[in-house]
């Protein structure tokens, strides 16, 4: 459960996914899905509740417990969130250089094999200002994913984005998952998406989790909210 | 009594927020590398503001104390009562003041539009500890760059006070400080720059608050970039006169 003053945003959400599935969360507007992410994410904490990732409760762990669970976790923000004074490269190398014993030669082979993965291999000297909406989503999910992570965490990866970025968006993801086994919970409003990528649907409404499925299966849920969002 | 519930919880919220600041400082891993970021930064934005405030400054104070002591025969004093200004009181809460706002409204911008945009959240989601990563080398490097940039204000303000006097009376640079430092003890120089470590801390620290602690989004950058500015000149001169006192009680001879 979370609240925010009065205002109850999540009450009653529970479901797990395994490693190597795609999960899509769903749901209206300020149902609490973003909220869900930063969660499990422990970048807020509930009112209560638990969020276990692997063996571990991330609620009420201290810091330095945290900082190893975050390691097994990558989050694409909803606008990228690339730090405004570094590069990209230096946006990707900085996680590298503080969490991992990695030399200077192999920090750049990395940040440039991440960056070429997200097709912005010839970008590193640029700064995010200088970057378009698409190219800002991709590296940020480039920075998301230079730490490896077990589970990757997308805040609405292809929103603002033309269908046929958005679809470029999906594709690097779905690549992500099958080579590395990366488990996907992808916040979203891009049903065409959701097609694509999901292995399995939750949907959100009103705080509460009302459907928890297949696409197939929330597809033709007896929740009308869900219903609708998976097929109109 | 609302009013004074908020400025109570206020006071305790920036206490708490400055003591953990205190903490971090001794706490590795030490982030050098933002620290001489941060104190780059703090230079170049305010050197060129310090050097020709304080100069004309210096300019406009030695024209008006000559045309006091001139109608008693002491223009000679001149430079001794420049340089003492300057030193104890002018050049440090000057300095101070022009820093909060210089400085302060940038750290307190910068820090709230990363919370707006979420550039916060993402230096935690990768393990990385955002208040010792953002917060602490921004106070630091305040901390370090005032008591510099004040010997800048202090040494600006006295060489347009000898231009000034230069103009008027042709004195000379070398009889013009001679005379300044005459009179002047070591500790009339070291305390007051030195007190300008806690305006440097009290500069970074609010202005750090007010902008790593928003919730207002976009809203929240302009206020906090204003609040720093109000809020850390007003503890720069409530604490200066504590500053004063203290300075008085340890060096009981600067209590002229």
């Amino acid at each position: 459960m979370k609240s925010f003053g009065e205002k109850r945003v999540l009450n009653n959400v529970s479901f797990q996914i395994e490693q190597g599935e795609a999960v899509c969360v769903l749901g209206r507007s300020g149902t609490g899905k973003s909220v869900t992410l930063k969660l499990i994410m422990a970048l807020m904490r509930p009112d209560s509740g638990e969020v276990w990732v692997d063996r571990d409760n991330v609620v009420g762990m201290a810091e330095r417990g945290l900082s190893v669970v975050r390691k097994k976790l990558g989050y694409l923000f909803q606008d990228a969130a690339l730090f405004d004074s570094l590069t990209l490269y230096e946006n990707l190398a900085l996680p590298l250089k503080r969490l991992t014993n990695k030399s200077k030669g192999e920090i750049e082979n990395v940040v440039h094999r991440t960056l070429t993965d997200v097709g912005l291999g010839a970008d590193g000297a640029k700064y995010p200002s200088a970057l378009s909406g698409g190219m800002k989503k991709r590296a940020g999910l480039a920075r998301a994913l230079v730490l490896e992570p077990k589970i990757l965490l997308a805040d609405e990866p292809s929103s603002g984005l033309d269908r046929i970025t958005a679809s470029e968006i999906d594709e690097l993801l779905m690549r992500r998952k099958a080579e590395h086994g990366t488990a996907l919970i992808i916040v979203t409003h891009d049903v065409h998406g959701v097609h694509r990528v999901a292995d399995r649907v939750a949907v959100l409404d009103k705080g509460d989790l009302v459907a928890f499925g297949s696409v197939a299966e929330v597809s033709q849920s007896e929740n009308d909210v869900a219903r609708r969002l998976i097929t109109e | 009594m609302r009013v004074l519930n908020r400025l109570v919880e206020f006071v305790g919220k920036v206490g708490c927020f400055s003591l953990r600041v205190l903490a971090d400082c001794w706490r590795p891993p030490w982030e050098i590398a933002q620290l001489f970021r941060r104190l780059a930064e703090v230079g170049n934005r305010s050197i060129s503001l310090i050097v020709v405030s304080g100069f004309a400054l210096g300019a406009v104070m030695t024209l008006h104390t000559r045309s006091t002591l001139v109608s008693f025969g002491a223009t000679a004093m001149i430079p001794a009562v420049q340089a003492v200004s300057f030193f104890v009181e002018i050049g440090p809460l000057v300095a101070g003041l022009l820093l909060a706002g210089r400085v302060g409204s940038g750290i307190g911008a910068v820090l709230a539009n990363m919370r707006a945009t979420e550039q916060i959240d993402a230096i935690e989601s990768l393990s990385i500890d955002s208040f010792k990563f953002l917060v602490v080398p921004r106070v630091l490097a305040c901390v370090i760059a005032l008591p510099l940039l004040t010997l800048f204000m202090d040494f600006s303000g006295l060489l347009g006070g000898f231009l000034s006097e230069e103009f008027s009376s042709h004195i000379g640079l070398q009889l013009y400080l001679s005379r300044a430092f005459d009179g002047l003890q070591w500790s009339n120089f070291i305390a007051p720059t030195l007190k300008t470590t806690v305006f440097g801390f009290i500069i970074g620290s609010v202005s750090s608050y007010f902008g790593y602690t928003t919730d207002k989004g976009a809203q929240g950058v302009g206020e906090a970039a204003t609040n720093s500015v109000v809020v850390s000149s007003l503890l720069i001169i409530l604490a200066d006169v504590l500053l004063i006192k203290c300075i008085f009680f340890l060096f009981p001879d600067t209590a002229i």
